[in-house]
């Protein structure tokens, strides 16, 4: 279980950006500070799925990026199982999975070695790694190019090995950055499989995305951000709830700030 | 940290451009430096050597032996000039040289003075002809000499107290490895540093803003491991790296320096590295560990600090130009491996390279190189460390 209480984070803004603004000012932006998450809260409970929606630049990136500990809060909590992740990050990352917006794999390695790398890194011993891999491999179906080097792998198989990479030491919470993004509606449907069982194997899955329909697939829980403040937290059914025509219109009130 | 090493080393080893840096670089770039220089400029000194030369002789009528001898050498093709027109045919590469004989020329000296022969040419470009002039016309000189001695009265052995009454004789007490090592040795850490650098730069710019911008780095630190084991690992795959275009710098150097010696007879050469023993190469080798170290950290760090590799490389560029000061102190009169200068890093194993290539290196001058360069290389890593530790580094 991941909770996220009171998170805000503010990024000073280069000089060189500080040009006269013209016409409409972004609020988030107050004096040298770019205010990009404010007051932001959710929890995901063992074995659920949360969606984190939002338009572009809305902070979803960044939410993502503390909690995955590559960015420190500048306030509020996250705890996983009750332990707080801001006092000891270095510990509680063997029990959280990151997969980022860019796949970030070393070409120069093959994806067996990729996920193996991670592996070790993880401190699992080369036998655990090793039967871990082959069973990543059925399950994201990899084993017909998992031995060759990853600059030449499509998207596809790029996001498939990194998600593998980023789950290889079995974590109890998965943090995903739109998953989906490029990949063909094959590769998607494997994704989305995988996350299932993810979901089905009692870990806490947060994932990003701009595709609604996988939101109605897999989520339990859904987060709408905008402009850095949460404007819906709830279950599916509550998300539904907000529009008879689709959740493409929920969606849209929500940011529209008529619920 | 050794995970991110064996892995750092893993990829650099499959990559084709870090080999071309670590091995073939040292390995060619030698051979084309002393091989291409040696062969260019002994073939040009023996080109102007053999050249025929064209020549014209004015007022000749009334030296006709000076005229047949050039006339018989077959090195030597007469044109016939006019006092009119001599300089610009010399000028335009018609002629090579023009002699005029003084009327007093093979006239009795005693008498009439010393007769002076004007030798016309264009000495902008390489060429022998003043020397083989001078040769030519030596003979003639010696006989008149011995001429006027004899009619003075004059022995042998007073011609040559009279001709040189006080002679210097040089006694070099350094062997020719102490005489060219100074003449060279402080060449040759100009061209190991910059070896070394061209072979950590690539990989150093690939490991740090490489991996920014691929978005590996991202991934990297979320694995639980201190920050410092991800620098360090990083570091030392880098210092193999270095290290390992330092010893095929050192051999390249050494082996291809008596290849080309023997290869071209250039007998000095030959000697002169045949005499730089396995010891001196091992410490050469040793003496650019330190280098390596400085250059690993500071490029490390750079490459961290950039935003992107392009960003990286730009500061690579500086540092090399700046790699060039030490080297440049190295070779100012005056500097040598004592006091103070022992301390300045970089400069230091510049001056012990060109020490160990004379054979003179003094050994206790090792302490201040390693302390030395050791506080570089510390600081360097803890700026990478930091740096790595900085969200506004990482992300930006």
């Amino acid at each position: 279980m991941i909770r996220v209480q009171h998170l805000a984070k503010k990024f000073l803004i280069p000089e060189k950006s500080k040009t006269k603004q013209q016409g409409v000012v972004d609020p988030r932006q107050q004096g040298k500070y770019f205010h990009s998450l404010q007051d932001v809260s959710f929890q995901c409970e063992h074995g659920q799925v949360l969606g984190l929606l939002g338009p572009n630049g809305a902070g979803k990136t960044t939410t993502l990026r503390i909690l995955s500990t590559a960015l420190c809060c500048d306030e509020g909590r996250i705890f996983i199982d009750n332990e707080e992740l801001t006092q000891q990050p270095e510990t509680l990352r063997k029990k959280i999975g990151f997969l980022s917006g860019t796949t970030g794999l070393y070409g120069r390695l093959t994806g067996r070695e990729n996920i193996e790398y991670f592996g070790r890194l993880h401190g699992m011993s080369k036998a655990s790694i090793k039967q871990r891999v082959d069973s990543l491999a059925q399950e994201l179906d990899m084993q017909t190019y998992l031995d060759r080097r990853c600059e030449s792998y499509s998207t596809g198989m790029k996001q498939k090995v990194a998600i593998a990479r980023a789950v290889v030491h079995e974590p109890q919470v998965v943090i995903l950055d739109e998953p989906t993004t490029g990949l063909d509606i094959m590769a998607t449907q494997t994704v989305l499989n995988f996350i299932q069982r993810l979901k089905q194997n009692s870990v806490s899955v947060i994932f990003s995305t701009h595709h609604l329909d996988e939101v109605q697939t897999l989520c339990d829980q859904v987060c709408v951000i905008n402009q850095g403040k949460v404007c819906f937290l709830g279950d599916l059914a509550q998300f539904s709830a907000l529009s008879d025509i689709s959740l493409h219109d929920a969606f849209t009130q929500t940011l529209a700030g008529e619920h | 940290m050794w995970l991110v090493f064996q892995k750092e080393l893993r990829e650099a080893i499959r990559d084709k451009r870090s080999i071309l840096f670590m091995f073939l670089f040292p390995l060619v770039l030698f051979p084309l430096l002393f091989g291409g220089v040696a062969l260019f400029a002994a073939k040009a000194v023996q080109d102007a050597e053999s050249k025929v030369l064209k020549y014209s002789i004015l007022n000749h009528e009334h030296h006709p032996q000076i005229v047949a001898d050039f006339a018989a050498d077959k090195h030597y093709r007469f044109i016939a000039a006019s006092p009119h027109n001599f300089k610009q045919r010399i000028q335009s590469g018609e002629l090579d040289f023009v002699l005029l004989l003084p009327d007093t020329l093979m006239k009795n000296p005693l008498e009439v003075g010393q007769s002076r022969i004007k030798l016309f040419l264009n000495d902008a470009s390489l060429n022998k002809v003043f020397n083989r002039v001078r040769e030519k016309t030596k003979v003639y000189s010696e006989q008149m000499q011995a001429q006027m001695l004899a009619s003075l009265g004059v022995s042998q052995d007073k011609k040559d107290a009279l001709m040189r009454p006080i002679y210097i004789e040089k006694v070099n007490l350094a062997n020719d490895r102490e005489d060219l090592g100074e003449k060279i040795g402080g060449f040759i850490p100009y061209f190991i540093f910059v070896l070394l650098l061209q072979g950590v730069v690539y990989l150093a710019a690939d490991l740090g803003a490489g991996e920014k911008e691929r978005g590996t780095l991202e991934t990297l630190l979320l694995a639980p491991i201190p920050r410092q084991d991800i620098v360090l690992g990083k570091f030392f795959a880098i210092m193999v790296a270095g290290l390992t275009s330092a010893l095929v710098t050192v051999v390249s150097f050494v082996g291809w320096g008596i290849g080309i010696g023997q290869g071209l007879a250039i007998s000095v050469i030959s000697e002169f590295f045949s005499q730089i023993g396995l010891l001196d190469m091992l410490l050469m080798f040793l003496m650019l560990i330190p280098v390596v170290t400085i250059f690993a950290s500071l490029t490390l760090s750079l490459s961290i600090f950039a935003k992107s590799y392009k960003e990286a490389q730009t500061y690579m560029g500086y540092l090399m130009l700046l790699a060039f000061v030490p080297i440049v102190l190295a070779m100012l009169p005056g500097v040598s491996l004592q006091g103070g200068w022992a301390w300045v890093p970089l400069t230091n194993v510049a001056l012990a390279i060109k020490e160990l290539v004379k054979g003179t290196m003094n050994y206790s001058a090792f302490v201040a190189i390693f302390l030395s360069t050791a506080l570089i290389g510390l600081g360097a890593l803890y700026f990478c460390v930091r740096w790595f530790n900085k969200e506004k580094v990482l992300f930006r």
